[in-house]
């Protein structure tokens, strides 16, 4: 019995392919919309995921603040020197401890010139982040103490300022401090966010301090443990060192974050939840929009076929059989919207996917829920038109015209 | 064949609308029809005859008096038990046929079958057997674009008796046939009555159609106004 109702339905629905496919188009937008949207936004987290895991998994960073979503604090106290020499001085297994401080600038070197972010640091931030020097050479202990200037930049700035010449031993001004340039870092391309890593300028903490940031203090800090050293005992013992230092009681809440990759990944997933919910929003309505055209076509359909009930309610089909008909060609319709939909976003995805270089990862729930609850609008709006049918009155269905 | 009454109206009325403008179009009717007769109603329109067929259909429940099938009192019966009185002892035969469109003579067929839930082949075997019995075999996969009036007609009935139903409820079977065609349908009638002891109640307007059976009813006004038996003046056809 099922069977026939499915191929009755498939029936009435193939006997207007065009008219079936306009009517279902809200619900296939909708779908591929949502489809298409998740799909992408699975593919970035993914890649950035990745990159971050790539950076090292023994990296902390130390920034004031508690960070996430929506907590970023801009009003925690900054780091001071102190604070950089007492890490380095009573924190045990570290590698690398380097203070930064970001600011962006205007570069110039022989007529070009280019604007690019300037970060103020030590040579320990190259150990950090494992970055080698294509050319040069690291900053020297007088440079790193700011009695003397000097200037490592990345692939892009020296494109943009050297174009294939060799800049080393060559000056640049950046916002009118001279300073000439000891090397050349190794290029990184973009990152996960996007944006072009080589696309710098790292001058000394001191230096930049004085002349781009006008400040004593550090916003951040980034640290590498030794290979084999924990990162959690680390983390513990910089926590409470600079718990101490910045004079935090006991039982109340940290105003600074050390975190390590994985829990700046978590993070960065935790703004896809707020993505996720705005997605829903979209789904919804578009949903709504759709059930509202099923329900509108499936209300002309019963209309049309007034005679043709008439003529199965005569002949012994219950209400009951003639409301599962039409509810069953009302969600085969949305479930036809829903796969359409769902093979449209996929289709999508994967040409945008390939477009911006990230991986396609299809998440199987989004697919099922999609699949569930365009069945459901079938079930939700097709329920009024098939009560209605099932409601005729066979008299007067039969001499309906 | 005939034996005891089948179908009876006691004291049957029907009524439409309200107060002033009532229309009274079944007026107090006794009726008993016997299993295996073959009956005619006839009467202008607006005199009821419609509305009995109705009500003996099944389509309808009179306002007043009982409508007794097969002994057992319908009234209070639900639109489910209506429909299952339909599905079981009816079969429906229309003026203008009322096949589905698009749809081959055997599905046309097999519909009533469908809802009974009955298997895809079982179905499809009395399918047959039922087209073959109107004379349409060999036109089974036809759809009905592809028949003549007269076969579209077959395709009704045979959809009718597909069910073997104890009553075969004809309502102006030959009113958009010509004159041929609805003396071949009229003689299948004859023959389904008579050779499978089916009861036929046919609404016509027509005289010569109305003289195939074997009892007569006119209805004028709300009335029963005559209710003769009738000389089987076709028998020399058969």
């Amino acid at each position: 019995m099922f069977f026939e109702t499915a191929k009755l339905a498939w029936r009435a629905i193939s006997r207007n392919m065009l008219r079936s496919f306009l009517t279902v188009l809200g619900v296939v937008i909708g779908v591929a919309a949502v489809i298409a949207m998740v799909t992408v936004g699975n593919g970035t987290t993914a890649k950035v995921k990745d990159e971050l895991s790539r950076l090292g998994t023994n990296t902390l960073f130390v920034r004031p603040g508690q960070w996430g979503p929506g907590r970023a604090s801009t009003e925690a106290k900054r780091f001071t020197d102190k604070d950089v020499e007492a890490i380095q001085a009573q924190v045990s297994g570290l590698r690398a401890v380097a203070p930064i401080n970001r600011g962006t600038a205007t570069v110039i070197a022989s007529g070009a010139n280019h604007s690019t972010s300037v970060i103020g640091t030590t040579g320990d931030y190259l150990i950090a982040q494992d970055w080698d020097l294509a050319l040069g050479r690291q900053f020297l202990a007088n440079e790193d103490r700011g009695s003397r200037a000097a200037c490592i930049i990345g692939e892009t700035v020296r494109k943009e300022l050297f174009g294939a010449a060799n800049p080393v031993g060559q000056n640049i001004r950046v916002s009118n401090v001279s300073c000439p340039v000891v090397g050349v870092l190794a290029v990184k391309g973009q990152s996960g966010m996007g944006d072009d890593q080589d696309d710098t300028v790292v001058m000394p903490l001191k230096l930049h301090q004085r002349r781009i940031g006008g400040t004593t203090t550090i916003s951040s800090i980034i640290l590498s443990a030794q290979d084999g050293i924990s990162t959690a005992k680390v983390q513990a013992d910089v926590e409470s060192l600079l718990r101490e230092r910045r004079r935090i009681g006991i039982g109340r809440e940290d105003d600074f974050s050390v975190n390590d990759m994985s829990q700046i990944a978590a993070a960065m997933t935790g703004t896809t939840v707020l993505l996720t919910g705005l997605l829903g929003a979209v789904a919804a309505v578009s949903l709504l929009v759709g059930g509202i055209g099923i329900m509108n076509i499936m209300l002309v359909s019963v209309t049309e076929r007034t005679r043709e009930i008439g003529i199965r309610l005569a002949i012994g089909a219950l209400e009951n059989q003639v409301l599962t008909q039409f509810l069953v060609e009302a969600v085969m319709l949305s479930i036809f919207g829903g796969v359409t939909g769902i093979l449209t976003g996929l289709a999508l995805a994967y040409a945008v996917v390939s477009l911006l270089d990230v991986p396609f990862v299809v998440s199987p729930t989004i697919v099922l829920l999609a699949f569930a609850f365009s069945a459901a609008i079938g079930m939700i709006f097709g329920y009024f038109p098939a009560r209605r049918a099932a409601q005729l009155n066979p008299i007067e269905a039969l001499r309906h015209e | 064949m005939i034996g005891s009454s089948l179908i009876a109206f006691q004291q049957v009325s029907k009524f439409y609308g309200r107060g002033e403008a009532t229309i009274r179009a079944l007026d107090k009717i006794d009726l008993s029809i016997r299993a295996g007769e073959f009956v005619s109603i006839m009467g202008p329109s607006g005199s009821g005859k419609s509305t009995a067929m109705n009500i003996i259909g099944g389509l309808d429940l009179p306002s007043s008096g009982e409508y007794v099938f097969q002994g057992i009192p319908t009234s209070g019966f639900s639109r489910a038990q209506l429909t299952l009185l339909r599905r079981h002892m009816l079969g429906f035969v229309f003026q203008g046929f009322n096949l589905l469109a698009r749809t081959s003579a055997v599905e046309n067929v097999e519909l009533p079958l469908v809802y009974r839930g009955m298997d895809h082949r079982e179905r499809r075997r009395l399918a047959l057997a039922a087209l073959e019995q109107v004379g349409l075999k060999g036109r089974e996969h036809h759809t009905t674009q592809e028949l003549s009036g007269g076969q579209q007609q077959r395709v009704a009935i045979a959809r009718a008796i597909v069910t073997d139903p104890a009553v075969l409820l004809a309502d102006e079977p030959t009113g958009n046939l010509d004159t041929k065609t609805s003396v071949e349908i009229m003689e299948l009638i004859t023959r389904l009555n008579r050779e499978n002891g089916i009861t036929v109640i046919m609404v016509t307007h027509e005289e010569d159609i109305a003289a195939y059976g074997k009892r007569l009813l006119r209805f004028v006004d709300g009335h029963l106004a005559s209710d003769q038996a009738q000389a089987k003046e076709h028998d020399h056809v058969l």
